[in-house]
């Protein structure tokens, strides 16, 4: 019965071993080798060589094929002393791939050459914990939690829609979460504006937002603008460096104002409007599909624009939507999947149906177009959408 | 006969259906079938002649002004989507 050293010299007689110099001028020639660092994540959180991926030893077997489709692919592993590495090396050749050495100084004895080191930018323990169900989705996994962390939205409104979806995306870790909103809290917003409470009552609704949010998700920082956007904020409100703008207003000034501010500064828009039973979502990125306006150049006249005051919503439905809108934001942050751009989604909750339509750009638009008309914010005057008396 | 689906803000002109019947092949036949039996609805979808600015009318899930406008052709069956903007939030 071999020891542990005979075992671990007869594996190493038995792989392919390099040592720094080689390794790093393979790394630098044209086609460099797939790098794996097989340590655990706490030497990995201390620092890795560049370029290298981390799976450590124990998910080997069973994350290879995913990382490495190709069987015939030059891969190099490294642990801390080169001996982990030469077990990894020796169970991949079984199997099957083709071209596997094992680095023999290990990270140890590379940083002890002075070859370079790189610390990555990595999540906390609590965020582990926190994000877990986020890290084990490959779409998402660290490098999608730190790409939330740092994303910026801005939610315009805090109120059906913007409740809801500001909750999922504080939830998600989006670390700076905008509000524009200057109304407070009322009590005929609590049958479904879900961040805020019946404590809350009178405070602004931004704040009240923010202190939801902030409890829910420390991580999470939330930028207030107790304000109404006009012409006068839109830029420095708008412009203030946002990833993804959130549509949640409930009138069509603020959602002309949003839509020309966001092919100004070349933000996307995710869009949300909802009444009575019936919702519409959809997501405006400039350059790549069309605007507000390309759909609508210019307001309705108010007897077509209820607002839920006036014409009533399920409390319900704009949690679907603004739920949708959170969707769409996470995937335009993550940069997965296929966001709703060219695509208007329909959804009808008494008959629990969803419809699309295409949208396209108008090269003809006023804003967006060839030849834009539009050059400046333009403050529509609101009137009131009731019942005309004699 | 295509169907034709009302939005919740205009429901009222099309004697409250969500959704109502309509002949025609083409756009302009079916809005002229739909102006005949709803002339309320009518009068809110169309302007001068033609569709109104803050209408949008989808035949198949395709915007008509991206295809033939008011002479786009209308398919039995089809469903054709009237579309004003919805504010709320």
């Amino acid at each position: 019965m071999p020891t542990y050293r005979e075992h671990l010299a007869q594996i190493k007689n038995e792989i392919e071993q390099i040592d720094s110099r080689a390794l790093s001028e393979t790394l630098a020639a044209d086609s460099p080798p797939l790098l794996i660092d097989v340590r655990e994540q706490d030497e990995w959180d201390e620092g890795h060589i560049p370029g290298a991926v981390h799976v450590p030893r124990g998910n080997l077997e069973s994350r290879i094929e995913r990382t490495a489709p190709d069987r015939s692919e030059q891969i190099v592993i490294y642990c801390a002393a080169g001996n982990r590495s030469a077990y990894a090396a020796k169970t991949l050749e079984e199997l099957g791939y083709e071209h596997v050495s094992s680095l023999a100084p290990g990270y140890t004895g590379w940083k002890r050459d002075g070859f370079p080191t790189v610390l990555s930018r990595s999540l906390e323990p609590e965020q582990r914990r926190r994000y877990s169900r986020h890290l084990l989705i490959p779409e998402v996994g660290e490098a999608g939690q730190l790409k939330l962390l740092d994303s910026r939205v801005l939610l315009i409104g805090a109120g059906g829609l913007g409740s809801p979806a500001s909750l999922y995306l504080a939830a998600a870790g989006v670390g700076t979460i905008g509000i524009v909103d200057a109304d407070i809290v009322d009590e005929t917003n609590l049958q479904r504006q879900i961040v805020h409470s019946t404590a809350r009552l009178g405070e602004p609704k931004v704040r009240s937002a923010a202190e939801t949010l902030e409890a829910l998700n420390p991580d999470v920082k939330v930028v207030q603008f107790e304000e109404r956007l006009t012409s006068e904020n839109a830029d420095r409100i708008m412009g203030a460096g946002w990833d993804v703008i959130v549509d949640g207003a409930d009138n069509f000034p603020t959602r002309y104002l949003v839509n020309d501010a966001s092919v100004w500064h070349d933000v996307p828009v995710v869009h949300g409007s909802i009444y009575r039973f019936e919702g519409q979502v959809t997501v405006f990125k400039p350059k790549e599909g069309p605007c507000y306006r390309c759909l609508f150049p210019q307001p309705p006249p108010p007897e077509l624009a209820p607002s839920c005051a006036e014409g009533g919503v399920l409390g319900v439905l704009p949690g679907v939507i603004g739920s949708l809108q959170a969707n769409e934001t996470l995937k335009l942050a993550l940069g997965i999947g296929n966001p709703l751009v060219g695509r208007l989604m329909l959804f009808d909750a008494l008959t629990a149906t969803f419809d699309e339509v295409a949208l396209r750009r108008d090269p003809n638009c006023p804003v967006c177009g060839d030849s834009p008309t539009i050059t400046e914010y333009i403050d529509y005057v609101e009137f009131c959408a009731g019942p005309t008396h004699a | 006969m295509s169907i034709v689906r009302i939005p919740p803000t205009l429901r009222e002109e099309a004697g409250g259906e969500r959704q109502v019947l309509a002949e025609g092949g083409t756009v302009r036949e079916v809005l002229d079938d739909l102006a005949e039996r709803y002339p309320a609805l009518a009068a809110r979808i169309l302007d001068n002649g033609g569709i109104a600015p803050f209408v949008n009318v989808y035949v198949e899930g395709e915007d008509v002004r991206t295809r033939e406008g008011l002479d786009t052709p209308v398919g039995d069956a089809s469903t054709v989507i009237l579309l004003p903007a919805m504010a709320g939030g």
